[in-house]
């Protein structure tokens, strides 16, 4: 029987213990005496979650791949958990081997999402691993940040080693063969640290120095030393199709939140939406071909035994082989009796074809993305979707039987006036309309809209990033105008808004544009006793607030506060290959609410270019094809402004 | 053609709930490439039912579930692509092939099952494991006696509800003693199914409360041994193993 690191009267006593035994299916098992690298990698939120993320899947199959490497996983132990592990001070262990993490040559946290800040702190106390970076010793691991929030990695720059900015495939295997050198070498770990930071892609914090100006925001950052590289460049994978991808992915016993196999289509997106960090960061787009997502298809739901695949990116609907995919699925799953989930596509006679085969239109619903209320506010946000295509597309979509519709929305947007948010309820209210001029016999039954609102968070590298963000009192003030708005429309009955916590998005907020200060409010809301922030309940904003009045660090110079283009950003040290001018201009655009086209239609010399891949590097069509890109673009395109906690994303890296 | 799987669950298996082990064995059967039949509709699922439902935290030595496939190789030949997809702590020990009639389910049959427990005194202080087995000394001479009474009432909570109950109609046989590794356990029958479904942790602190052991909470290791059905009658019971009926796949 397999070693477990706690007592079968522990894992009695607690939820779910097949959280804590590993031992799933496909889960790599070494001889820890014939590896050079013990690695842990941990996603800092509870095990159904982080079993979900494609990122560690892929790097977990990358890094296991190599002989002298065992990676393991870890995830945030549950609150009942976490108790009886201070309690009865038994060290955070990783699942496979066991061990504790304090043992491993390396933890790596992916930085999925800023409300998880928390849980990192609750890992490294739980593994007897000193917060600080400072604090470590030779015997300590090596921690190491990757994942979307590592673009701006400065609010927990103090509690990391080193940051890996960009996508994981591309340099950790160069990582690993420094770490050994210098180590064979007979170097410490400042020694590896200062080597690591000469290598594209790392950051190491400690390294560099920040000053700041009497009006606090920042006056200098720069390497305290010459050999550091003053801008860290952001790793890409350029071939796409050729990117390690896990043909056996690890399938828990436990119902994951992703309980299915998941293809990447593509990384990157075209479309430029003023709010979406991951549209920016993951330029330039890239595809995968069919024929290798045949492969990989067949061989994971072969080696895994889900009954069910999905496609992940972030708007599926911009892939150009996508009939020639789905024609593939549709053949394919049905005669191995696997279903088929799609994610939100363009609402067009093609797509809703296709649904209408693998899912009952009875009984799904269809998810609309309008992201704003009015046109004006939608050209604000680049978002090239006008009221005709959501009204046809919706209208095709009942015609087909559906009469189930989400529309996702946010609030908050810069610039916003009332007309722009009360227009969420009139866009409701038509919808609605659209429904009912089909005629009463070929209705089925009665339409059933939800919209639901985010707040909307600034993110760096984004056009948005100099954007002042809405108080608590100002979001939920237009939420009610809003939900006062849709009582007043005569479909109201058929219509139901609801809306996120603003307190959430409004930390979300401070963490997400936040610099090295901010670190102190995060360590004292961790010391309050703030863990799982993402989870709402067991979120407490005056943890949060407390720590804020009493390390000095102030909210609102973060959200509210309006900044110069001239300022030196936070993150202004990271070089994601979209440039600051780009978004400069962005950002004046939306102002001017112009809408800039898609990458296919026309380039509009963002920076990406540079790295010599993907669409950049495809005809433009010069046709605006935005006019057809209709609705539904669903949960990938509004991941930066949303606050759905815990948003569960697939972007892969660490 | 319906199945029956005869498997036993393990070592570390024990924490995997009954609808994650459902779920597991979902998967390998496709892994194992298994002609399962799937139910119609745009989510097809496979036939499945389980016999009895087992606790997180018990083992057991003879889990069954039924399944209907399209075709199947010899249950042999099943049995080993099924055990190539499993791990450590699972395995399936048997195929038959049964009626497809609503009387030869699984689930319907349950009448009544095996189990052991054992005392697993290793998590606990030294002084209490002490005591506790100083309490066990000479209980085999009380099981007689116990078995005896016409009436034994115990405290008993249900889903519905709370209070005493007497369980001694349900005991179809107990035992007790300390095996040659120096390790108490403690043997029975009882009745389970839906009619009454006896929990053996309460036998065995029915037996405690009556012999005046003490067994300290947490203590106990529940394995079952087998289910059965019966094929006798309410007061003649005679009782088959679920694995024994059906007949062999050649």
């Amino acid at each position: 029987m397999a070693k477990l690191a706690l007592t079968n009267e522990i894992l009695m006593q607690i939820e779910k213990p097949e959280r804590y035994i590993g031992g799933e299916v496909n889960a790599v098992v070494k001889n820890p005496e014939e590896v050079d690298i013990r690695f842990a990698f941990c996603f800092p939120d509870v095990y159904e979650i982080g079993m979900s993320h494609l990122g560690i899947q892929i790097l977990y199959d990358m890094f296991n791949k190599r002989t002298d490497v065992w990676c393991e996983r870890v995830y945030s132990p549950w609150m009942d958990m976490d108790r009886v592990l201070r309690e009865k001070q038994i060290p955070l262990f990783a699942l496979e081997s066991q061990d504790p993490v304090k043992s491993f040559d390396f933890l790596g946290f992916t930085l999925q999402y800023e409300m998880a800040y928390t849980n990192i702190l609750q890992v490294l106390d739980l593994s007897d691993i000193p917060l600080h970076s400072t604090d470590r010793k030779e015997e300590d691991p090596i921690v190491i940040g990757g994942g979307p929030c590592a673009y701006n990695p400065e609010p927990i720059a103090e509690f990391f080693d080193l940051f890996y900015i960009g996508e994981g495939e591309v340099v950790y295997d160069r990582l690993f063969d420094l770490y050994k050198e210098t180590k064979q070498a007979g170097g410490d770990r400042s020694a590896f640290l200062r080597a690591a930071s000469h290598m594209p892609g790392i950051y190491v914090p400690s390294l560099y120095e920040v000053t700041y100006r009497e009006d606090g925001t920042i006056a200098a950052f720069q390497p305290k030393f010459e050999d550091v590289p003053a801008v860290v460049e952001k790793q890409l994978v350029l071939d796409f199709n050729e990117a390690p991808y896990p043909d056996r992915p690890v399938v828990p016993f436990a119902k994951a939140t992703q309980d299915r196999v998941v293809l990447e289509i593509m990384r990157g997106c075209i479309r430029g939406c003023r709010f979406c960090q991951a549209g920016m960061v993951y330029r330039p787009l890239r595809e995968k071909s069919v024929e290798k997502m045949k492969q990989q298809a067949e061989a994971m739901l072969r080696a895994t035994g889900y009954e069910e695949i999905s496609l992940s990116s972030l708007s599926s609907s911009d892939y150009t082989q996508l009939p020639k995919l789905l024609n593939f699925l549709t053949e394919f799953c049905p005669q191995k009796g696997i279903n088929i989930s799609l994610p939100s596509l363009r609402i067009d006679q093609f797509s809703l074809d296709v649904m209408s085969k693998v899912q009952d239109v009875k009984k799904s619903s269809l998810t609309f993305a309008p992201e704003a209320g009015s046109q004006r506010m939608r050209n604000v946000i680049n978002k090239g979707l006008t009221e005709e295509d959501i009204l046809s597309g919706a209208g095709k979509a009942f015609e087909g039987g559906w009469n189930k519709v989400k529309l996702y929305f946010m609030l908050g947007l810069p610039g916003e006036t009332q007309e722009d948010y009360k227009g969420i309820a009139w866009l409701c209210q038509k919808v609605a309309d659209q429904y009912y001029e089909i005629p009463k016999e070929k209705r089925n039954g009665k339409v059933a809209i939800t919209a639901s609102a985010s707040f909307f968070v600034p993110k760096p590298f984004t056009p948005f990033q100099w954007a002042p963000q809405d108080t608590v009192e100002t979001f939920i003030s237009k939420a009610r105008t809003v939900k006062n708005e849709v009582r007043n429309q005569t479909n109201q009955k058929s219509i139901r808004f609801t809306y996120h916590e603003a307190d959430v998005s409004v930390l979300e907020g401070v963490l997400a544009r936040g610099d090295r200060r901010v670190a102190a409010a995060i360590e004292a809301a961790y010391r309050k006793g703030a863990i799982f922030d993402a989870w709402s309940e067991s979120f407490v904003n005056e943890r949060w607030q407390e720590a804020f009045a009493e390390t000095g660090v102030d909210p609102f110079f973060y959200t509210t506060r309006i900044r110069s283009t001239d300022e030196i950003l936070p993150w202004d040290f990271i070089s994601v290959g979209v440039t600051k001018e780009f978004l400069k201009r962005e950002w004046e655009a939306a102002q001017k609410a112009m809408v800039t086209p898609n990458c296919r239609q026309k380039c509009s010399a963002c920076g990406a270019r540079k790295f010599g891949a993907g669409v950049c590097f495809e005809e433009k069509t010069g046709v605006d094809i935005s006019r057809y890109e209709v609705n539904g673009t669903g949960g990938r395109s509004r991941c930066s402004g949303g606050t759905e906690a815990p948003s569960i994303r697939s972007a892969e890296e660490v | 053609m319906r199945v029956r799987v005869k498997f036993t669950k393990t070592g570390n298996m024990k924490y995997i709930g009954h609808l994650d082990v459902m779920r597991y064995f979902q998967k390998v059967l496709r892994r194992a490439d298994v002609d399962v039949s799937f139910s119609g509709g745009f989510s097809p699922h496979m036939i499945m039912s389980f016999a009895a439902p087992l606790g997180v935290g018990t083992t057991s030595s003879g889990e069954y579930f039924d399944l209907d496939l399209q075709s199947a190789p010899s249950g042999r030949e099943l049995m080993e692509r099924m055990n190539a997809q499993m791990h450590e702590g699972m395995s399936v020990v048997g195929i038959r092939k049964i009626g497809e009639d609503k009387h030869s389910k699984g689930m319907t049959l349950v009448a009544a099952a095996d189990y052991s427990v054992t005392l697993d005194l290793s998590e606990i202080a030294a002084a209490e494991a002490a005591a506790c087995k100083a309490s066990l000394e000479g209980m085999e001479q009380k099981q007689e006696a116990f078995l005896a009474q016409e009436e034994v009432h115990v405290w008993r909570k249900t889903k519905r509800s709370e209070g005493l109950v007497n369980i001694r109609p349900w005991i179809y046989s107990f035992s007790c003693e300390t095996d040659v590794n120096g390790i108490p356990v403690f043997r029975m029958c009882v009745s389970q199914g839906s009619v009454s479904n006896l929990k053996p942790d309460l036998v065995v602190k029915a037996f405690a409360d009556y012999a005046g052991l003490q067994i300290p909470d947490g203590t106990m290791r529940i394995h079952r041994e087998d289910i059965y059905a019966n094929a006798g009658t309410e007061t003649e019971r005679k009782l088959v193993s679920l694995g024994n009926l059906g007949e062999e796949i050649v």
